[in-house]
This record gives structure tokens, C-alpha cells and sequence, in this order.
């Protein structure tokens, strides 16, 4: 299990530092929120899910999208718009999804995800037998929307097997939690009666436990779960802040939020060699990666109308 | 063969019907079950069919519209039942932002089959928030269907077929119409009723085409009656569908007679009637004997009861267009 949680948290941030380098040559348009410094808590809850179960993921998602089992490739693929990507080019870096492995996507608007989650949850609670759940990952500023409120009083009134992952990094794009959560985070569960717990989301094994044990109760039946992941965004919010060099962080907690970082608390516990034969062979596929993504062919402008409805219009 | 229906139990039947034939059609909504909904539209069908398909939930649009995306993503058809045209609102992000866009961003990967009810419009005395006609809200978004039914037999088949339907559908429901009657042939089948997204001429007529739906479409047939007295001949076409509009039947009419007359209770600004003159004038500018006349609520929020049969249109106004479309 080290060696596979290394492997993914050191994918996720292999993956985003070649994004971040793909968005500056221009080869992703639009940029990215990177996911660096948070890649333990995708890791470390994926780990602890099945082939089945489903996951929503956020706008910074491509981790949460690697880490339940999409092909980076085709991943990447899709970062960069092409008809190769994993929905055809069109989802993009905030909406990236593969409904084949559970994957509902990536979510532009903050919250939005734990209400699907808990509709997908519902619906194998409803079709009965299985012991399948699902987990919604959002940040620390989505316990503040609405539907996310909501959607947990619904998840906890019909016992619903979904589980609330919120990845705590302190910033809501530049608002502090202090001044935007009134209360406590994991109080909000406690309201509705969900049990939750924080846990240190730098560590994805400790991730892996708090998340393995949660998701234990949600499949028997138990109901929805909250985690707190404690992390720190290593990077920007969005790539457009390297450009515009906004500051809104003190210098010193930009040092000290770095000083534990996933990869190398993962990777400390891999014998050496081990541990290079993994960066080897990561470096590898996103070599295979990046040459298949800005190789492969933008979409066809004549197929922009295509897919606007499932069913015909008129017969 | 038929029988008579208000409005509101032949959606009663059809929500039943469709029940029946799908087991993976599930109701949603605030006061539907043991209620059976405040207008009593899924009356008796909690009984019926149990808690677990006729779903009594909290008073969370949102939070029902989020998770019945996740149902739908697995396989149901929910059917959710917004309580009153201006309860929509707190949903709207999850309609416009996640129902409307689920199929296209997935490039066909996954549909969305799910069916948004709401009442709409006013002339119950019910005030703002529970008179309202968000049509065009929704109509403008790509990605979602809007329909609106104005009789009792197109209540029990148009319902049928939004549940049948792939695609997201807006349901909207002239509140006012519910407790009219009406001849429903239920022993038809669905599959030869006419399809959902199509207009339909409900009075042939040959002097002014007036297009209306939903609870104007009465407003609009009455006008008819009153204008055949004066020797007037007035065509009526039903949209039916507001999004994708059937524009063919439109054209052919306002070919005929030249001039056009649209009615609706939503606003004037940025309403139905400006998308569909817009569309007549690019298509029949060389058949138009007057510009397309709109005949609408009132640019304001909707009015305290007393003031309501200001706003609405009625057939006094709808024959005022008319003869202005005749001044020209």
C-alpha cells in the first residue's frame, strides 16, 4: 500500500507540474487550479474506494479524477482540448469526468458536487444489495454554499451511503477560513448528526485510514460520513496568478505550508531504489502523455452543436 | 371514448400512467406524498406506489434538484415537483449550471432524464413568487427543453412523454387552468400522440394568427369567439414546446394572414414574444402586413392581488393588438 500511495500522490504531482508547464506554452488554454500540495488527500481516499463506487470531484479535480483510476493519457488529452481527451475535449480542466470508472466529473461551481454525490449514493442505497458509496470532495469554501448544506441534511435524513471529503487548505481563492467560516468546519456535520473527523491531509496514509474507516461505516449502512483534511495549496489558485503575482498569503506561511509535502512524506517510506524505479516509470508515461495530448487533433468546429440534446428533437 | 378531465387530474393519471409503465420513474417534491401536492397533482399516488417512489422532501430546491441529477446519473427518472413558479429560483444554478450542460460536456456519455414540474403563472390571487412565468429562463439556456401544457388532454400526454424523454424538460403547468375540463381519450397510446416539441393550430383562422401557450391559450381561444362576432377570423397556434420552438406551423400561418399577434403573461422585456417576433420577422418580412404585436405582463415584479387583473392579459387586450395590427 506505501508503494501504491506514493505512486499516485507522485503522479498527481508529476501530472500538475506538467500541466502548469503545458499552460505556459500555451498547449492549455485557459489554465488550471493546480492541485499541488493537496495530491495525499485524492490518494489516500481513492485508496480506500472500489472500481464501482463513484466520486464528484471540483474545479481543482485532476487529481480526484487520476487518483479514482482515469487514464492520465486521455486525461491530459483532454486538458488540452483534444478529441482524444477523456470527453471528447469538450469537459476541459474544470469539467473532466469518466463515467466509465465512477469519475462524475470535475465541477466548475463550488458545492455542486455533494449534491450529485449524494443523489448517486441515494440511487444505489435504492437499488439495494451492493455496498457501492460515493464520495464528494470540495474545499473549505464550499461548507459555506447552500446546496452543500442541503445536500447533507438529505444525505443524513435517508442514511445515505456518501462520503464528505473537505480538502481544509485555509484559502477560499484569497479569503481566509477565519473569515469565512463562522463556526467549525466538522460542526456542520455534526448538525446534521454525520460523524466527522480532521485528520493531517498531507499524510496519505493517514489519509487512506480516516478515509478506509469511513467509508467501512457508509457501506454498512451506517450512512454519510464528513473528513476534514487539514492541507496547504503549494501553488497558485489558479495559473493566472503567476502572471498576475497577486499576494494575498504572508511569505513565511508560504515557507512553512511547504515544509511537510506529500511527495516526500510518501515517498520517505520507500526504499530508494524503489522509490526512483516509480519516478521512472511516471516520468515515462507523462512523456507518452504530453507527446499523445499535443499531438493529437483539436475538435472539428463543425461538431460544435453536436450532443446539445440526448433525444431528437422531432421525429 | 374519452372522458372528462380537469387539467390537474389528467396529470394526476398521466404521472400515474407513466409510474406504472417505469418503474424507475420516482416523484420528488415538498408536500407531494401524504398531500399528494398543493394543488393535489400526485394525489393518491403515494398511496399507491409507496414513500420510496413518492418522495416527501425537505424544503431544499436545491439540494432536490442536485441530487435527483445524481438519481438520474444512475438510472431513475425523477420527476420533482417545484412547488410554486418563484420556489424555482434556489435550483436555478442547479438546472442552469448542471442539468442543462450534464450531456453536452460528456459528449453523450450520460443523459439526463429528468422532469422539472412547475405551476406557473398567476390569476389565483397568490401575489409574487407564486404567480411567476420564468419560461424565458430557462427557454434561453441551452441544453434544457420547456414546455407548457394548456389543456387536459395535452396535460396527460405531454407529461407522459417529458418522463419518456432522454433530455431535461422544464414542465410548466398553468396553475390557473388546473380545474378546467376537457375530453382525454386515455385509451389512446402514447406513441401516436403528436410529438412533444411541436406547435399546434387549436382554431384555424384566417385574418391575425395569435400565438400563445400554456394559461394564455384560453385567453387567446376566447378572443377568437369575441372577434367572430365582430367578422373577424383569428388563427390560434399552442407553441407547446417554448424550448425547441416548432416555428414551422408559425410560419405557414403567418404567411396566410399576415399579421401576428403573440400572448403571454411574463414580461414584456426579453420574453417569448420577443424571440418569436424576431424569428417571424427574419422569416415572413415580405408577408407581414403589420409588425408582430406582443401582448404581456408588465415590466415589474408581479402585482398584489388586487392589481393582477391589470397585468394579466386578457381577451379585451388581446383584441385591442388586433385591431391595432389592423391599423397598419
Amino acid at each position: 500500500m506505501e508503494a501504491s500511495l506514493y505512486r499516485m500522490v507522485r503522479l498527481i504531482r508529476r501530472f500538475e507540474e506538467r500541466c502548469v508547464e503545458l499552460v505556459r506554452s500555451g498547449d492549455i488554454i485557459g489554465g488550471i487550479h493546480p492541485y499541488i500540495g493537496q495530491e495525499a488527500i485524492a490518494a489516500g481516499v481513492c485508496a480506500a474506494l472500489r472500481f464501482d463506487d463513484i466520486i464528484t470531484s471540483t474545479h481543482r479535480g485532476h487529481g480526484h479524477v487520476l487518483a479514482k483510476g482515469a487514464d492520465p493519457i486521455r486525461m491530459l488529452a483532454e486538458l488540452c482540448g483534444k478529441v482524444t481527451g477523456l470527453n471528447r475535449g469538450r469537459g476541459g480542466s474544470m469539467h473532466a469526468a469518466d463515467f466509465s470508472k465512477g469519475i462524475f466529473g470535475a465541477n466548475g461551481i463550488v458545492g455542486a458536487g455533494g449534491a450529485i454525490a449524494t443523489g448517486a449514493a441515494w440511487a444505489f442505497l435504492r437499488q439495494g444489495g451492493g455496498d457501492k458509496v460515493a464520495v464528494s470532495f470540495f474545499g473549505d469554501g464550499a461548507v459555506s454554499q447552500g446546496v452543500l448544506l442541503e445536500a447533507m441534511n438529505l444525505a443524513a435524513l435517508w442514511k445515505v451511503p456518501v462520503l464528505f471529503v473537505c480538502e481544509n487548505n485555509g484559502y477560499a481563492t484569497t479569503l481566509t477560513v477565519s473569515e469565512s467560516v463562522a463556526g467549525t468546519i466538522c460542526g456542520r456535520a455534526s448538525a446534521f448528526g454525520i460523524p466527522s473527523s480532521t485528520v493531517d491531509g498531507m499524510d496519505a496514509a493517514v489519509v487512506f485510514e480516516a478515509a478506509s474507516a469511513a467509508v467501512e461505516s457508509a457501506r454498512r449502512g451506517e450512512g454519510p460520513a464528513f473528513l476534514e483534511c487539514l492541507t496547504y495549496r503549494f501553488d497558485a489558485h489558479h495559473t493566472w496568478e503567476h502572471k498576475a503575482r497577486v499576494r494575498y498569503r504572508p511569505a513565511e506561511e508560504e515557507v512553512s505550508g511547504r515544509l511537510r509535502d506529500p511527495v516526500e512524506i510518501a515517498g520517505g517510506r520507500l526504499d530508494p531504489a524503489e522509490r526512483e524505479s516509480i519516478d521512472e516509470a511516471i516520468e515515462a508515461l507523462l512523456d507518452e502523455a504530453v507527446a499523445f495530448a499535443t499531438t493529437s487533433p483539436a475538435p472539428d468546429p463543425s461538431t460544435a452543436l453536436d450532443y446539445l440534446y440526448g433525444s431528437a428533437v422531432l421525429p | 371514448m374519452g372522458e372528462t378531465l380537469t387539467l390537474g387530474k389528467a396529470l394526476n393519471l398521466g404521472l400515474r400512467r407513466a409510474m406504472e409503465d417505469d418503474s424507475k420513474v420516482i416523484l420528488m417534491g415538498e408536500d407531494i406524498g401524504k398531500l399528494g401536492g398543493v394543488f393535489r397533482i400526485t394525489d393518491g399516488l403515494q398511496k399507491d406506489f409507496g414513500d420510496e417512489r413518492v418522495i416527501d422532501t425537505p424544503l431544499a430546491e436545491s439540494g432536490i434538484v442536485g441530487t435527483a441529477i445524481g438519481l438520474a446519473l444512475r438510472g431513475y427518472r425523477p420527476v420533482v415537483e417545484i412547488q410554486f413558479d418563484g420556489f424555482v429560483y434556489p435550483a436555478y444554478d442547479q438546472i442552469v449550471c448542471q442539468v442543462a450542460k450534464m450531456h453536452f460536456r460528456s459528449r453523450g456519455k450520460v443523459r439526463l432524464p429528468m422532469v422539472i414540474r412547475i405551476p406557473f403563472g398567476g390569476g389565483i390571487g397568490a401575489v409574487e413568487h407564486h404567480s411567476e412565468s420564468p419560461e424565458a429562463y430557462f427557454s434561453h439556456t441551452a441544453g434544457l427543453k420547456v414546455v407548457a401544457c394548456s389543456n387536459p388532454s395535452d396535460a396527460y400526454w405531454m407529461i407522459q412523454q417529458a418522463i419518456a424523454s432522454d433530455d431535461p424538460i422544464i414542465f410548466l403547468e398553468p396553475k390557473r387552468r388546473y380545474w378546467e375540463k376537457g375530453e382525454v381519450d386515455t385509451a389512446e397510446e402514447l406513441s401516436v400522440q403528436e410529438p412533444l416539441h411541436s406547435s399546434k393550430v387549436v382554431r384555424p383562422g384566417t385574418d391575425v394568427t395569435v400565438l400563445a401557450y400554456g394559461p394564455m391559450v384560453r385567453t387567446a381561444l376566447d378572443a377568437a369567439n369575441a372577434a367572430a362576432e365582430d367578422g373577424r377570423s383569428l388563427e390560434v397556434i399552442d407553441l407547446r414546446s417554448m424550448s425547441p420552438l416548432d416555428m414551422g406551423p408559425v410560419y405557414a400561418s403567418a404567411k396566410r394572414t399576415g399579421r401576428v399577434v403573440v400572448v403571454h403573461e411574463a414580461a414584456g422585456n426579453l420574453g417569448m414574444g420577443s424571440e418569436l417576433a424576431a424569428r417571424i420577422t427574419e422569416e415572413c418580412f415580405y408577408s407581414l402586413e403589420a409588425p408582430v404585436l406582443r401582448v404581456t405582463g408588465y415590466d415589474t415584479p408581479y402585482p398584489a392581488s388586487r392589481l393582477e387583473e391589470e397585468y394579466l392579459p386578457d381577451l379585451d387586450r388581446v383584441l385591442d393588438a388586433v385591431d391595432r395590427s389592423f391599423g397598419w
